[in-house]
């Protein structure tokens, strides 16, 4: 069989020209390509992308720090607390929505998908294309708000923090892409509707993003729903390492935390990209 | 080119889940190296399902695949770097300019960079696209798209090239130029194989049809051997004044020539050519070829003309000589006479019913 394979290359070099060569596949060279394009168009629609991702939390931060800050409603520090918030809120929704979204789309609508599945490559490294893409969306989203943060919100990281603190973000990224694969795979696309109202707003405020979880001890239900949220892990793990004196889960639990739930999400993420794509 | 067909199915067997029969139920059929196969069926017959399996998007349930010698589940990344499909949807990549969406499809099959730019450009120019390459995949018309897909697919050099409905929604032109595009590919060595209900066209480019019903395969031929193999399909018609005899004798002698199965009387109009009749030789169309006798038929009195149809299960050109010698015999005037010849569609009926789906 491989002879057979061996001299249909060489006959059809010479049926096409000498050029015929110049093809080949492999799933690395495929899985490079399927990412190329996905940078190069978000390069091409940056303007859109920084919109998307950097807009409502400059909202937020504008609001419950700078407005309600002036009149004294909210408290000098709260923008210590909302910051590293806010970027572990970017990285994972970051990703969540560059996945969850063309996704959707791309199964049903656009069939765009449909190029990349008939790619030399297989299927489920397709699936982890996705979720490399939209982690880098999410990583990106979230260290652009960092020089917006420092403009608007008087902070003091200490050194020794900025490497978990980024190691936190790139695991929130992936976080948000794991996710953003369940749910794109999961919802079909007469309900996408439903994914701000019943999915996108409960994760975004039990997500420990406005507040430290530490401080719910006396509202223990919301501090249990948060708790369940993976968001929470990332906010506090990013506090951990930003804000140190600010109360906060330990670090080594909200990376454990994370790991398992990227892991998690992954594996259903890719089960139901696998049923989604094969028949 | 090489040993072995460029596509096998054996016993192919897919039922989806909760669905209550096979959707491709026992299919077995082999398309040759440089064929252009066309597969036939009815709406929901199974030819979606038994191409998904070919083209590594279905899991078949039982039973066997193999394009260009490898097999669809076991080999599915090697067997999609030898295949290119067209789909009848749209699925073009919206964010992506006309070239680009050529560029990246064969980046992604492992082309290199000058030469996906040189292929890109030649193909464009092939599928008369040369003056759109910044163009928005949204502009573009459903011939243009096509062409696209169909320049899409060449990129990355197929063996097979899986081309769904290919002229469904398509304006003539579009459709002539897509059929020209078939030709030279198959002139290229590219092997195709082609799903449609469209009865021409299938007729028109395909090397072999397989006919396929209930996830079965019916019949699995040439289109001209599909035809023959429908026996009293063809017809002769002859319009004449009869002499001595009567209609009824006219009937019987004629009956009972080599190769006639039956005849009929039909209706007569008077005056020349009768209703249902082509008043023109109609060139192709259903396959009727209407032969005037010179001088032209008025001449006739309109009174007594007889029109008969002679089912035959022979070729009906061959039978043409017999009749009118016999009806000569009988001094009977022939003043039309036009074969019918059946068309693929009668055998595709004829196999599958004139049920809706």
């Amino acid at each position: 069989m491989t002879l057979d394979s061996e001299t249909g290359t060489a006959s059809r070099g010479r049926l096409f020209g000498a050029d015929a060569s110049a093809a080949h596949p492999s799933p690395a060279r495929a899985f490079a390509a399927v990412l190329g394009r996905d940078i190069f168009v978000t390069a091409k629609e940056l303007p859109s992308f920084l919109a998307q991702t950097l807009l409502q939390p400059f909202f937020f931060l504008l609001v419950f720090v700078v407005v309600l800050g002036r009149s004294g409603f909210v408290s000098p520090e709260y923008g210590s607390i909302m910051l590293p918030g806010l970027l572990a809120l970017n990285a994972v929704f970051g990703a969540l929505q560059s996945v969850a979204f063309p996704l959707v789309f791309e199964f049903s609508w656009s069939r765009e998908i449909e190029d990349r599945l008939l790619a030399p490559m297989p299927i489920p490294l397709v699936a982890v294309e996705k979720i490399v893409f939209a982690a880098l969306r999410g990583l990106l989203a979230s260290v652009l708000m960092v020089p917006i943060g420092l403009l608007m919100v008087d902070v003091s990281w200490p050194p020794s923090g900025l490497l978990p603190g980024f190691v936190m973000v790139v695991l929130g990224a992936l976080l948000g892409a794991t996710m953003g694969m369940v749910i794109g795979t999961a919802v079909p696309p007469r309900r996408i509707n439903i994914l701000f109202a019943v999915i996108f707003t409960p994760l975004l405020f039990t997500g420990s993003v406005q507040y430290p979880w530490s401080t719910l001890s006396d509202l223990q239900w919301f501090q249990v729903l948060s708790a369940l949220n993976p968001l929470t892990y990332v906010s506090e793990g990013i506090r951990a390492s930003l804000v140190p004196q600010v109360p906060h889960l330990s670090l080594a639990l909200c990376l454990l935390v994370t790991v398992v739930a990227i892991v998690v999400f992954a594996l259903l993420g890719i089960r139901g990209f696998l049923r989604r794509a094969l028949d | 080119m090489t040993n072995g067909p460029a596509v096998e199915v054996q016993d192919l067997v897919k039922r989806y889940p909760k669905s209550p029969g096979n959707a491709v139920d026992g299919l077995s059929f082999t398309v040759e190296r440089g064929e252009v196969f066309g597969l036939l069926g009815p709406n929901g017959a199974g030819k979606t399902t038994t191409v998904g399996v070919l083209t590594t998007r279905v899991l078949p349930t039982g039973g066997r695949a193999r394009v260009a010698g490898l097999d669809v589940v076991s080999d599915a990344v090697a067997v999609r770097s030898r295949l290119a499909v067209v789909p009848q949807r749209v699925n073009l990549d919206r964010s992506l300019s006309v070239r680009n969406n050529l560029i990246f499809h064969a980046a992604y099959h492992g082309v290199g960079r000058a030469e996906r730019r040189r292929r890109a450009d030649a193909l464009l120019e092939r599928m008369g696209l040369a003056d759109k390459p910044d163009a928005l995949i949204d502009t573009l018309s459903g011939g243009q798209s096509q062409r696209l897909m169909i320049a899409r697919g060449l990129m990355h050099r197929p063996e097979v090239l899986f081309l769904d409905e290919p002229s469904t929604g398509l304006d003539p032109q579009a459709r002539l130029f897509v059929h020209d595009q078939v030709r030279e590919l198959k002139a290229e060595g590219v092997t195709i194989v082609l799903t449609t209900h469209d009865m021409d066209e299938a007729a028109k480019l395909s090397d072999r049809v397989g006919i396929v019903d209930h996830g079965a395969l019916l019949a699995l031929d040439t289109p001209a051997g599909l035809i023959r193999s429908l026996p009293g399909r063809a017809t002769v018609e002859v319009t004449v004044v009869p002499g001595e005899g009567t209609a009824g004798d006219l009937v019987t002698a004629l009956s009972g020539l080599a190769g006639v199965e039956r005849v009929e009387q039909l209706a007569a109009a008077p005056g020349g050519p009768s209703e249902g009749m082509p008043p023109w030789p109609s060139a192709g169309g259903a396959g009727g070829l209407a032969v005037s006798p010179a001088p032209a038929a008025p001449a006739a009195p309109a009174l007594d003309t007889l029109r008969l149809r002679l089912y035959v299960d022979a070729d009906p050109a061959a039978l043409l000589g017999p009749v009118v010698a016999l009806l000569g015999t009988r001094e009977a005037q022939v003043s039309d006479v036009s074969l019918g010849e059946p068309s693929l569609e009668d055998v595709f009926i004829s196999l599958t019913g004139r049920d809706l789906r």
